[in-house]
């Protein structure tokens, strides 16, 4: 027995990721919020734009929400071209985002499957290889002979209830480590001078003569020059202090995993129709998720039978995974908008920038959306990529709609 | 979650033999076409999300197939009330 | 190391089982880890980062430690051998962590039922017992579940010592279930784990039905059961959880949980080892070493950190000779691969750690921290955990739910107490009102111990907290290093509390040593939230039988076994199964490919007549004086103006504008509708109608039915389908003037009361033909032994229907396209002051010009297919586009549409496709280019209408 360094295998960090700070009485910009979103705007506007008077307050413990609780699929294979835009445009930060952070991700890019079942899901599954190839996204077709060599163990016989008739497949695509997305964003902008406080809920927007002038917490009243909104599943509650209402709706979205198992599964697979989607982690454990629970909740617990309904259509697609067994549940509460894309822009009160509506599927954008977002925050308008995502598009009926056609979420 | 959600006409039932529909006294329009794109807008897409009681829309589907309003608490999914269609929303405390 | 007698074992039968390679033996109502002990293994598994050796630390649940592979009769990864039942044939090996999936797919079937009841109890120790008993004295429905195959709980490891109403503790227990298992009410569920706790006293738990059974257990009943559980009142009973100390080497095998030593020789009449140390902060662990001793263990020692146990305990030790060293820890275990000897000292403070300054010999460590209550389903369900100083541990507060915690899970520590307190609150549960009446506060136990959870040392490299994730204090200190201060963030950080136990042993650990290192009180950190489910699940007992046919609802039309048995390939649309097209055999015995029978079927329809089963469409009875109005508000367009007996085509919109459903409505009777919906849609459309109906206008008296069961449908289709219906309906005048289109008639049709539809989706002359379900086989043949008529799938309507521009909806609509998209204009009504989606037409993007439209492609090369779902672009795009894998991107290229539909088609001799274009309907003549590969495939933009677009065929 020669035990190798306890903690060999935990991150390196020679100095501390970030420490706790006192609020201050005011800041240049406050961020509501650290989940990714939060951390990652924060780390840019201290790079990018040199806005390091910067505080996020959280309110409960940093980068413990939706951010801690999903199952890290990133992808940029949208349908659409304004999606394709800042999924894109995150996916290439991504893939130098260790290098950038120095913090190891464990992002690892193991391609995604996206399985189609029948006649309509092939049209639309091409539709979106197509989109994506105009839009230089990597994306290929998969007949469900190559789905098996992507990932044996996938069931491609007739016999399953809605055989599996092919997949989109992005090679580029994969997972990450969330919590290690968080804790890097959150070193790197320690050290750029952004603070963090923990356990400061924002409890109401202040806005004098149609501007925001800061926010209320239990710590006090904190001034801010700018306020950003990354309160995700939140922040239809946070908006209401200031009466701005937003077309969002919060549902809990469960995940789960097993225990560590040998590697079987070398891929991302999701699938719409059969409703699940499953990676396996660095460490052996499957992770798995599907869809919301159909009710407005803030309670970050969903309901058993969504659970057991995700587990039958695991079994479809991977009938080996018969006796791997759940070890934990879990849930967060998501904002989800009407065309299940996001809101990233200017909002009706001045100084007050809106980042929400991700749903199911914002971690893959956690350095797109802080990039974006940073810029929308500095300079007073959206960035390029974010222009589309308007709360204005409801108005004008311009929706971004990724689940009306070749619906995918996550 | 899982609720027993208790139907007015059905009694309690569990959660799975329900349909949500999201909140409750959103009128149709009297005259859509006197609303301006953001009245009409604010028709289509935008909806409380209170963390909090809220009354909401439930139809049994697997049941008695009736639409019902509920109030209930987003923050802890305690259901306070059902009542029906058409019936105003009940005070509490 | 089994003893000669003593324990539950059936010692007259033998089981034979292997563990990495070697044959063992063991007896019925051994676990897995009992006999490995009696075989003398002390290493089960390896850890999973380090690879230290790992042994058996507890005999319960909790085990964190002795994680094992089922290799035979079936594999299955990741089971604690203290949780495995053994059984004749077991074949299992150790695991370094990791577990195996089987490569085969499982035989064993899963189901799942639902109970309510009364009053659910969980756990069938002392506590839940009472509990059961008292509820079930007044007929109250109940139902006990146990996670263990015979019911007594901590009582089975106790025993012989403990004595209730005058029998041995287990066989109390024994007796009690039995006399509830009696009462008609009353369920007495073993081997059952209650799993998860969800809101309205919703309980989900596991029955393992034929696991224990190994290769005997029988086909036909399921191996694992999943109750879904809705009861009135919870009582958890579920008891308690021995504490683990941290000091250096506490991971050998040979360190044990006191408690669960004493379960090893009282229940199952095995040594755990033959010389012993006990190391303890609490008095339990004196029964152990007593036990132990009495058995013929050599207890070498009793270290007790505190100042003294006490009087009685030093005098029954003294009594047994041994030595005892209050004050006292141990410094270190130490041994190659187990526990050899132990290195104990005068427990000093942090700043001065104790040294060594007795060595044992011992191959067995007992342990004992104390007792934590199993308060995981309690913190499930909503309720609040407090932490009692005294306790040095997590108590049950209040909950929400009517539930209540009795006996050890509630800090209950004596017997006596335990069946009083779950006795009561069985009687309290009756009430109804348990939850509002708080249980009565629990004495502060007098045998109780120290809290103490962790040996201070100056290294703390080898003291484990979670074993099985080889997480050490050591590494504690590194997230607290990094200035985490949030026991979630050093779970994280450290993996801490992850594995398959999900912490049971290892959570409060965790919090004591965090804060110790940083100084703070446990109950300010607080303990990371128990989540469902309470033990490991398997997936396939979570699936149950909802596989293969059973995932989602089959349905087949009256017609099915016909296309079955005439070659049909199948479609799957919503939940039906239809004919996608006919495959024949060919001459030379070959079978037709797609294109071909296509071909074929599309030319019949055209040039002669063939019919499809169109039985799978939607169909809604709508009747009630308001039924006009109702249609009127739902329909793009007029249908209040129907005449009866005529028909009409219609398109339904959300209120955003798009495109929802399409179909016909017949008017059947001035009050009387009956309208058609894709296939696919509808049950939402029903839904649909229902939900304005009843929320937003009660007012309109209108009922609405699915009849789509009740009908079968047969189009009829092609120039000479007039022929064949007139020859099958002599009564029925079928000339274009007698039978104009879209009016319907009623007929005998082969004898069949029918209803006869002239409606077209191909342009062709065309009938669809409506009976009863079960007569439409006599339909079908009938029409079949005329002769003339070929079947056909989805795939020829497809086709047919896109010739002539129809748009299928989901296929040529996405939600994001409103009727004049379509180039419908015409099926939107300018009389109607309003209708659902109306307003959303005049919106700023529904008015732009640059929508995408609907238009037909000619590819430029008639033989050119364009696959559906290609994209197109304007001209000014390079020779190529696509992504190498690994390449550099292309530059990006805006798209104008994609092709929504592609087809080759008999009737134009060609392929034609069509699509959604910016602004499509102004570029009629337009090139395009559609990349397809590697290649610019060039396509012209048309009308959508392609074929007929005179209509002159309908009337044949
Ligand atoms: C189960 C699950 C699975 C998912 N899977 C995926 C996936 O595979 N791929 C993917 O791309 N996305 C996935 N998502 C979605 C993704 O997690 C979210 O879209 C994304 O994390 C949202 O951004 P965030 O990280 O900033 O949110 P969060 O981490 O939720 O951050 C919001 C923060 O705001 C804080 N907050 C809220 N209100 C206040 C207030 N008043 N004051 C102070 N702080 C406040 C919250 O405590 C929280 O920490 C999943 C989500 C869930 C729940
Ligand atoms: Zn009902």
């Amino acid at each position: 027995m020669t035990p190798r360094t306890p903690g060999a295998d935990l991150p390196e960090h020679p100095d501390r990721l970030w420490s706790a700070a006192e609020p201050k009485a005011s800041y240049d910009v406050v961020i509501v919020g650290a989940g990714g979103h939060g951390l990652a705007t924060a780390y840019y506007l201290a790079k990018n734009h040199g806005i390091t008077n910067v505080a996020v307050l959280e309110r409960g413990w940093l980068a413990g929400g939706n951010m801690a609780r999903n199952t890290t699929i990133i992808r940029s294979n949208y349908l659409w071209d304004e999606s394709a835009g800042i999924y894109e445009h995150a996916l290439k930060l991504w893939e130098d985002l260790e290098e950038e952070l120095d913090y190891p991700l464990l992002f690892s890019q193991r391609g995604v499957l996206n399985l189609a079942h029948s006649l309509q899901d092939v049209r639309d599954s091409k539709r979106r290889v197509e989109a994506n190839k105009l839009n230089g996204v990597d994306a290929e077709w998969l007949d469900p002979k190559q789905v098996k060599e992507v990932c044996p163990i996938v069931d491609i016989s007739p016999d399953v209830r809605y055989p599996v008739l092919g997949a989109t497949f992005q090679p580029r695509a994969g997972i990450a480590k969330h919590d290690h997305v968080a804790w890097g964003f959150a070193r790197a902008a320690a050290a750029l001078g952004v603070e963090f406080i923990e356990h400061c809920e924002v409890t109401g927007l202040r806005v004098t003569g149609g501007r925001v002038t800061g926010v209320d917490t239990p710590r006090g009243t904190i001034a801010a020059g700018r306020v950003a909104l990354c309160a995700a599943g939140h922040t239809s509650v946070v908006a209401a202090t200031a009466g701005i209402g937003l077309p969002l709706q919060s549902h809990p979205l469960q995940a789960l995993v097993s225990e560590l198992l040998e590697p079987v599964h070398p891929t991302v697979v999701m699938s719409n129709a059969v409703h699940v989607y499953v990676s396996q982690a660095h460490k052996g454990e499957l992770v798995m998720g599907a869809g919301i629970d159909a009710a407005n909740s803030y309670r970050q617990r969903g309901a058993f039978h969504i659970i057991e309904r995700q587990m039958a259509a695991a079994l479809e697609l991977f009938p080996v995974f018969a006796r791997a067994h759940v070890l934990r549940t879990w849930g967060g509460v998501v904002d989800v908008s009407p065309d299940a894309s996001p809101i990233v822009g200017l909002a009706p009160v001045e100084g007050l920038y809106l980042n929400c509506g991700w749903g199911t599927g914002g971690f893959k954008a956690t350095p797109g959306v802080g990039w974006c977002f940073a810029h929308t925050i500095a300079h007073g308008e959206p960035h390029p990529l974010n222009a589309p995502f308007s709360l204005d598009r409801f108005v004008t009926g311009a929706l971004v709609d990724e689940h009306g056609a070749a619906a995918v979420a996550h | 979650m899982m609720l027993l959600i208790p139907c007015p006409w059905c009694g309690p039932r569990d959660e799975a033999e329900f349909h949500y529909g999201g909140q409750a006294h959103v009128a149709y329009p009297e005259n859509p076409a006197a609303l301006s794109d953001e009245e009409w807008a604010r028709y289509l897409f935008f909806r409380d999300n209170p963390k909090g009681a809220f009354a909401e829309r439930w139809s049994h589907s697997a049941g008695c197939r009736r639409w019902f309003n509920a109030l209930r608490d987003t923050a802890t999914n305690e259901i306070h009330a059902v009542y029906r269609v058409g019936e105003p929303r009940p005070v509490t405390s | 190391m089994r003893r000669e007698s003593g324990g539950r074992v059936d010692r007259s039968r033998t089981l034979r089982f292997r563990f990495d390679g070697q044959d063992y033996t063991g007896h019925p109502g051994d676990t897995l880890a009992s006999a490995l002990l009696a075989g003398g293994v002390r290493q089960v598994a390896t850890s999973v980062k380090l690879g230290r050796p790992r042994g058996i630390f507890s005999a319960g649940s909790e085990e964190p430690n002795a994680v094992v592979q089922i290799e035979e009769p079936f594999p299955e990864p990741m089971l604690p051998a203290t949780t495995v039942e053994l059984y004749d044939g077991l074949v299992a090996s150790s695991l370094p962590g990791q577990g195996r999936l089987a490569t085969g797919p499982d035989p064993a079937r899963y189901d799942a039922v639902h109970a309510h009841c009364d009053v659910l109890v969980v756990g069938a120790g002392p506590a839940g017992l009472a509990a059961a008993r008292a509820a079930a004295s007044t007929g109250a429905r109940v139902i006990l579940a146990d996670e263990q195959p015979e019911p007594g709980g901590g009582l089975l490891g106790a025993w012989p010592a403990d004595v209730v109403e005058g029998l041995l503790g287990a066989e109390w227990a024994t007796a009690t279930a039995a006399h509830l298992k009696a009462l008609p009410e009353v369920r007495v569920l073993a081997r059952t784990t209650v799993f998860g706790y969800y809101d309205d006293n919703y309980l989900v738990a596991v029955e393992r039905r034929t696991n224990h059974l190994g290769a005997a257990a029988p086909a036909h009943v399921a191996r694992e059961r999943i109750w879904r559980i809705r009861a009135r009142h919870v009582v958890l009973a579920t008891g308690t959880h021995e504490r683990p100390i941290a000091f250096a080497g506490n991971d050998l095998p040979g360190v044990m949980l006191a408690g669960s030593a004493r379960t090893y020789l009282n229940r199952y009449g095995v040594l755990p080892g033959r010389r012993a140390v006990v190391f303890t902060a609490d008095d339990s662990a004196y029964a152990a070493a007593f036990d132990l001793a009495d058995a013929g263990v050599r207890v070498a020692a009793i270290l007790d950190v505190r100042p003294s146990p006490g009087e009685a305990l030093a005098r029954e030790v003294a009594k047994r000779g041994i030595v005892l060293l209050a004050g006292h820890v141990v410094t270190a275990a130490q041994g190659d691969g187990q526990v050899a000897s132990v290195q104990a000292g005068r427990h000093r403070p942090e700043a001065d750690p104790a040294v060594a300054e007795h060595a044992f010999d011992a191959d067995l460590l007992l342990v004992s921290g104390g007792w934590n209550p199993v308060v995981h389903l309690f913190s499930q369900s909503g309720g609040r955990l407090r932490f009692d100083e005294t306790l040095g541990t997590l108590v049950p507060g209040d909950s929400r739910q009517a539930v209540e915690v009795a006996g050890a899970a509630r800090g209950v520590d004596t017997l006596s107490g335990c069946l009083a307190d779950g006795a009561a609150a069985g009687e309290r549960a009756l009430g109804g009102q348990a939850a509002a009446a708080a249980p009565p506060p629990v004495d502060v136990p007098t045998a109780g111990g120290q809290a103490f959870w962790l040996v201070p040392a100056s290294d703390y490299a080898a003291h484990f907290v979670d074993m099985q994730r080889d997480v050490t204090v050591a590494d504690l200190h590194r997230a607290t290093g990094a200035g985490l201060r949030s026991v979630e963030h050093i779970k994280r950080y450290t993996t801490a509390g992850t594995a398959h136990d999900q912490g049971k042993t290892s959570g409060l650990l965790t919090t004591a040593a965090v804060a110790h290192a940083l100084g703070e009180r446990m109950g300010e950190l607080g303990i990371t939230t128990f989540r469902a489910p309470y033990l490991p699940v398997s997936f396939a007992a979570l699936a149950g039988r909802d596989r293969g046919p059973l995932h989602d609802p089959v349905r087949v039309t009256a017609l099915h076994d016909w296309h079955v048995a005439n070659g049909a390939l199948f479609e799957n649309v919503g939940h039906w199964k239809r004919p996608w097209y006919y495959q024949r055999v060919l001459a030379d015995g070959r079978l037709e490919d797609m294109e071909t029978a296509v071909l074929r079927e599309c030319r019949a329809a055209r040039e002669g007549v063939a019919m499809m089963d169109a039985s799978t469409l939607g169909k809604i009875d709508v009747i009630g004086p308001d039924a006009g109005e109702f249609l009127d508000r739902l329909y793009t367009n007029l249908m209040s103006s129907l005449a009866v007996g005529s028909i009409r085509y219609g398109v339904m919109c959300r209120p955003d504008g798009m495109v929802f459903d399409d179909g016909t409505v017949i008017r059947l009777a001035e009050d009387h509708f009956l309208l058609t919906t894709t296939t696919g849609n509808a049950a939402a459309v029903l839904d649909w109608m229902e939900e304005w109906l009843q929320t937003e206008w009660p007012s309109l008296r209108v009922y609405c039915t699915s009849v789509t069961e009740q009908w079968a449908t047969v189009a009829l289709v092609g120039p000479r389908s007039r022929e064949v219906l007139a020859g099958l309906a002599p009564g029925l005048a079928v000339s274009t003037a007698d039978f104009p289109f879209m009016t319907w008639r009623e007929a005998e049709v082969a004898g069949i009361p029918a209803r006869v539809c002239r409606i077209s989706f191909s342009g062709e002359l065309a009938f669809e033909i409506n009976v009863t379900s079960w007569e439409v086989s006599r339909l079908w043949t009938a029409i079949m032994d005329s002769g003339m008529v070929t079947p056909y799938g989805t795939e020829t309507m497809h086709v047919l229907r896109a010739e002539k521009g129809y748009p299928i909806v989901g296929q040529d609509t996405d939600g994001t396209v409103t009727p004049q998209d379509l180039g419908m204009s015409w099926v939107v009504s300018k009389k109607k002051a309003d209708f659902i989606g109306k307003r959303s037409f005049s919106r700023a993007d529904t008015v732009r010009a640059g929508r995408k439209q609907l238009v037909g492609l000619l590819p430029e090369d008639p033989d050119f297919l364009l696959p559906e779902g290609t994209q197109l672009v304007s001209t000014d795009v390079p020779a190529t586009v696509g992504t190498v894998r690994g390449g550099a991107p292309p530059r990006t290229v805006p798209t104008l549409g994609h092709v929504t539909s592609s087809y080759r088609s008999a009737a134009l001799g060609r392929t034609f496709a069509l699509a959604l274009v910016s602004g499509g309907q102004s570029r009629l003549g337009e090139r395009l280019y559609a990349p397809v590969g590697d290649a610019l495939v060039p396509v012209t933009v048309t009308s959508h209408v392609l074929y007929d677009p005179e209509g002159t065929r309908r009337d044949g």
